[in-house]
């Protein structure tokens, strides 16, 4: 058999697949001839900036072949052997348990039985199911479409989302200027025009775009910031490591100590305050409640003025750097990029994250948010982008082959019951569960103020939990509930398909292999989902649409999702309502045919290419990001999912009063009493800081970021060519353990050095790591990434047993972020790390 | 004919492990003989990237240098192997005969740079070939440079006075690892981590403020430089030497002039904050 190629999409970008023999060989970034791509021209001070003609990937997706062929593949059904559907079920031994592997007709006459007899004996909102994120791209296989479009013919009680990587800026930045459809993070268009045009300082405050390039839009955007290091734009970076992005760019740092963002930036304000350099215009035209917000900040409302001296004590960060940081700000035309997409950073994940965000978003507002040089950026979107060409997106509706208007039918759950991601473990071990707010909730600010309660009043409690990938160890809070959850008799049954065996696989009756994207057809377009993030594509330096091609069969007994699911709707009788009579690939079409791709090639060319690059046109017009709010015009920007625009109010902000709102009246409105997240914004001491009691006992705060080296657990637990990056894992006494870095200084108290292992440890539990000892966090503070995707208990089954693999999300709080806010703050974290000798 | 090169260009370098990775997708369990066996799973990095991470305090750099076969014109590695196991190509690439070198153990631990692995599985020592098998199949570049997202690392021909390669080149300010080997490496750097001197100035009777535009001056055996503190009082001196002794005067208007003598004892140095006090 001759060499092959074949094209697909992943996480980070496009790939070409070469196939020798019927074996994957190798996997490249997008191989296409140079004249496909027209690349867009900025010019700025009299340089000209263009992007080559080429995509980037992140490093994980160099190990693709890896990933496929990865002996850690769920490779055949497999049953718990202490698991006897008509008999004995023995929960309590999921997570010590063996596997035998059973026939496919076996795995599925016992998973459709379950879910028929759960059905019939508790009625439908017994049975539940949860997905994890993005373990393969591609709008067919992707969990809100094969996924959502079984469950929702069987019947099932959905798991509500919570924006976990933006936690903040959602619960609390949308409160300040809307954008509640994208979920509090704003737009990007044309800030990076704007900013290699009119910047002459970048601030970094928690955000790592080199890390997490964009989320989606793999490296397109390192060579970006390149080109502002190179035009002399400086660049300050506020957090407690220095990051990635620090690093590449030489900032300046300023490192204050965990849970004191909030009162950093409320210093700065104060300075602008006393000194008048804000943009008062600006303040008295575009934004409401100003007098409040200034009472506050200069102590006439509590007797506490947020000065700089006040915020060193807080923060550990010099007074005279604060001020130092403030009148540099004020003088320069500052870009601030406060996370990835603008909005995100983990600073917004802790205790009262919303007044961080809402914070940023009044600071950019002092200096003229949206004028020239004035932005709140991502420093990894906004490039330009053609906008015209619509394909749909995971994350919209019409992007899902459960809800899309290429579907006869899209039905829907008959139950109204909800569970709340954060809150599972909880929720079967311990309900009722009470919250408020939906999580992913874009379709208006109310949706954050609904009561939810579970059980819901008629409703069954979870019986079925049908899991779908394996990364809530590594990627939730306190995760040892669940451990004791899955141990719970109350869980009846519990599926796990997946591609590989993950931390939570292990925690299952049933494991169905499912194959990866490169073992089936899809389709899908790179760096963007739509949805929430609309037109996040320009992340990238051109927009690519891909159709997925299968590569290989799919390996041992692996099946594609969308299989597995029509092989158990077969079963439960309703297979033509799953398929329609559809194939994965008439899916494709369909997609195809509804999106705008047909204007620019035939089906059959796209099919047989594999894809389509999108450029920018020539007559490309810039409308940089809430440029026309800042010069009071109506919005003119391609955010199609702006609701006021198109109507008299096109020129507001998505806020209750159109203006930026330093008293919020949409918290006014629906939680006029709430001290925590209160109309206006406040500082708050953290539930798990440098002041708290349990600071004695574990005086070291730990961070944990997300990853640099893989995307969430994904490429772990199976691509070991990874293992040889030392950020990502340390080699020792034939182990490859999870890095934790330490200062220094607070290594030498512990007469740690550099390559121990040592333990992490506080009340919740105990994770045993490589340690790095660096200058690069500051004193009393540890960091490690939240996305291990292994689970390796020293004393498998003990929920409290040390975890030999780096789960380090066993260590964070499962506490929410305030009392109204059902926001998850896993970096408000205190711990203790001793050497381990075990 | 071509002469191939690489320069590193450490400026550039993110540390994103995308050569090392590619690296892997190319070589590990693939053989492309006659020009190399297969790279076994785990072990072998054909090119690797070492972090650097210099200063202490809020004053640190943190650099990566990727360090893969660096092509010596007098390889080392030629002269330890016997029958000829690793030869020179015409455009210049090192090659290790896998079927020749079998059994060859000294050839890895030849190299000064740590380049050549040995395969304990295959037995036979291994390296970067520079993708020679895609080059001779008309491939423009190595797969760790297709990879690369910020042009850190630039391939190219020697030969060729317009290659992109030679105009960098040409350009001046490249340097080779250990140059003291006089190995004469087809690979060159630019912005290898070089030992720095960084502070900050404070004024004794104004605490609260930066000192910004204190004149610091820095002297040693290769010169004087002068810089002026920045917004945040802060000043850094790059390149210099690690051992030399400098000595650093500060000077700012209506102020005691503050001097030092410093001793680079490591790969940087922070002096923190230098106080000085009114005239």
């Amino acid at each position: 058999m001759s060499e092959e190629s074949f094209v697909s999409l992943t996480n980070s970008g496009p790939i070409t697949v070469y196939v020798k023999d019927g074996r994957i060989i190798r996997v490249r970034p997008l191989v296409a001839a140079e004249s496909e791509y027209r690349p867009w021209t900025i010019e700025a001070d009299g340089e000209e900036y263009s992007p080559p003609r080429k995509v980037t990937l992140a490093p994980y997706v160099h190990a693709e072949r890896q990933r496929v062929y990865s002996d850690n593949r769920v490779k055949y059904p497999m049953k718990r052997v202490g698991f006897d559907p008509n008999g004995k079920r023995n929960q309590h031994l999921r997570g010590t348990d063996e596997y035998q592997r059973i026939g496919w007709d076996d795995a599925l006459d016992i998973v459709s039985g379950e879910i028929r007899r759960v059905t019939d004996e508790y009625g439908s909102s017994a049975i539940s199911g949860m997905t994890s994120s993005h373990h393969n791209w591609g709008i067919v296989g992707y969990k809100l479409s094969a996924f959502l479009r079984f469950f929702n013919l069987v019947g099932y009680t959905p798991v509500l989302d919570n924006p976990d990587s933006w936690e903040g800026w959602h619960w609390g930045a949308s409160h300040a200027w809307g954008f509640f459809w994208r979920l509090g993070v704003p737009e990007q268009y044309d800030l990076l025009e704007d900013t290699l045009q009119h910047a002459e300082q970048l601030v970094l405050w928690s955000c790592d775009p080199d890390t997490t390039r964009g989320i989606y839009t793999g490296q397109d955007a390192a060579l970006w910031r390149q080109w502002l290091k190179k035009k002399g734009v400086q660049t300050v970076c506020i957090d407690p490591f220095y990051n990635y992005t620090a690093a590449a760019m030489d900032a300046k740092w300023i490192a204050p100590r965990i849970g004191t963002d909030t009162a950093l930036a409320m210093a700065i304000a104060c300075v602008w305050l006393e000194e008048g350099t804000y943009d008062r215009e600006y303040i008295d035209n575009r934004t409401l409640g100003f007098g409040e917000f200034q009472n506050y900040i200069l102590g006439k409302v509590d007797g506490v003025a947020k000065t700089p001296g006040w915020a060193a004590e807080e923060s550990g960060v010099p007074t005279r750097t604060i001020i130092a940081l403030a009148r540099d700000w004020a003088a320069k035309r500052t870009v601030l990029a406060s996370g990835t997409r603008g909005g995100q950073g983990g600073a917004c994940r802790q205790a009262f994250g919303t007044e961080w965000a809402r914070m940023m978003v009044f600071l950019q507002t002092m200096q003229g948010l949206g004028k020239p040089g004035r932005s709140i950026w991502g420093a990894g979107t906004g490039a330009p982008n053609e906008t015209e060409t619509w394909f749909p997106g995971y994350a919209e509706p019409e992007g899902r082959i459960s809800q899309s208007s290429i579907c006869r039918e899209t039905p829907e759950t008959p139950t109204r019951q909800r569970l709340y991601r954060l809150l599972v473990p909880d929720a079967i071990l311990n309900p009722p569960v009470k919250w408020m707010g939906e999580g992913f909730c874009g379709r208006s600010i109310e949706q954050q103020f609904t009561q939810f309660e579970y059980p819901m009043e008629g409703h069954s409690e979870i019986k079925l939990w049908y899991r779908y990938g394996g990364s809530f160890l590594s990627t939730m809070a306190h995760t040892n509930k669940w451990v004791r959850m899955y141990q719970s008799p109350k869980l009846e049954f519990v599926v796990n398909q997946d591609c590989h065996w993950q931390g939570e696989t292990r925690f299952a009756d049933i494991v169905l292999p499912a194959c990866t994207s490169l073992e089936r057809e899809d389709i899908g377009e790179w760096g963007t989902g739509h949805g929430y993030t609309y037109h996040a594509s320009n992340g990238c330096n051109y927009r690519v649409v891909v159709r997925q091609q299968k590569a290989i069969e799919p390996l041992w007994e692996s099946k594609s999702d969308y299989e597995i699911f029509r092989l158990i709707s077969q079963r439960l009788g309703f297979e033509e309502r799953f398929t329609e009579g559809n194939t994965e690939i008439d899916w494709c079409r369909k997609f195809f045919d509804l999106s705008d791709l047909p204007d620019l090639m035939t089906w059959e060319e796209f099919n047989k290419k594999g894809y389509v690059i999108i450029n920018v046109p020539k007559d490309y017009k810039s409308t940089p990001a809430l440029r026309w709010f800042a010069e009071g015009r109506p919005c003119d920007t391609p955010d199609v999912l702006n609701p006021k625009k198109r109507t008299d109010r096109a020129a507001e902000v998505g806020t209750l009063s159109g203006k930026i709102e330093f008293v919020s009246q949409s918290l006014t409105r629906f939680t006029p009493d709430d001290d925590e997240r209160a109309p206006t914004v406040q500082y708050h001491k953290s539930w798990e800081g440098h002041h708290s009691d349990a600071a004695g006992e574990y005086p070291l705060q730990l961070i944990t970021s997300h990853p640099r080296y893989t995307f969430h657990t994904h490429y772990d637990s199976h691509t070991p060519w990874l293992n040889e990056i030392p950020a990502h894992r340390v080699y020792r006494d034939g182990y490859s353990w999870w890095p934790v870095k330490i200062n220094t200084a607070d290594a030498a108290a512990r007469s740690i050095e550099n390559g121990d292992i040592v333990r992490l440890f506080n009340e919740r539990a105990s994770v045993l790591c490589s340690a790095v000892v660096t200058e690069r966090v500051r004193p009393g503070v540890a960091h490690s990434y939240i996305s291990s995707g292994k689970y390796d208990p020293l004393e498998p089954g003990n929920p409290d047993s040390t975890d030999k693999a780096g789960c380090v999300a066993m260590l964070t709080p499962g506490r929410l972020m305030a009392k109204k806010v059902a926001a998850f703050a896993p970096n408000s974290c205190l711990i203790q790390i001793e050497k381990w000798n075990g | 004919m071509a002469k191939y090169g690489l320069l590193v260009n450490v400026d550039n370098c993110t540390g994103c492990y995308n050569c090392v990775i590619a690296c892997k997708d190319e070589h590990s369990g693939n053989a492309h003989l006659p020009i190399a066996a297969a790279q076994p799973v785990a072990g072998h990095t054909w090119v690797r990237v070492e972090p650097r991470e210099q200063g202490t305090g809020t004053k640190v750099r943190y650099s990566h240098v990727p360090i893969s076969c660096q092509q010596c014109e007098d390889a080392p590695c030629i002269e330890a192997a016997q029958d000829n196991a690793v030869y020179r190509r015409d455009d210049g690439i090192v090659v290790i005969d896998p079927v020749k070198a079998v059994g060859q153990k000294q050839i890895a631990e030849s190299c000064p740079y740590g380049a050549i692995y040995w395969n304990d599985e295959l037995n036979v020592a291994q390296k970067c070939t520079f993708c020679a098998h895609l080059l001779d199949q008309g491939w423009a570049e190595p797969r760790c440079v297709e990879s690369c997202p910020v042009n850190a690392l630039v391939f190219g021909d020697l030969e060729d006075p317009n290659s992109r390669l030679s105009q960098l080149v040409a350009a001046g300010n490249t340097e080779t690892l250990q140059p003291e080997l006089g190995l004469n490496p087809l690979v060159s750097y630019v912005g290898l981590p070089r030992p720095f001197i960084a502070g900050e100035v404070v004024c004794s009777d104004q605490p609260n403020e930066c000192a910004v535009g204190a004149r610091v001056t820095l002297s040693g055996l290769s010169g004087e430089t002068t810089l002026v503190t920045d917004s945040f009082g802060d000043f850094r001196f790059d390149n210099l030497d690690e051992g030399a002794s400098y000595s650093l005067r500060i000077e700012h208007d209506g102020y005691l002039p503050v001097e030092k003598s410093v001793t680079l004892s490591s790969a940087a140095l922070n002096l923190e904050a230098i106080e000085l006090t009114p005239s």
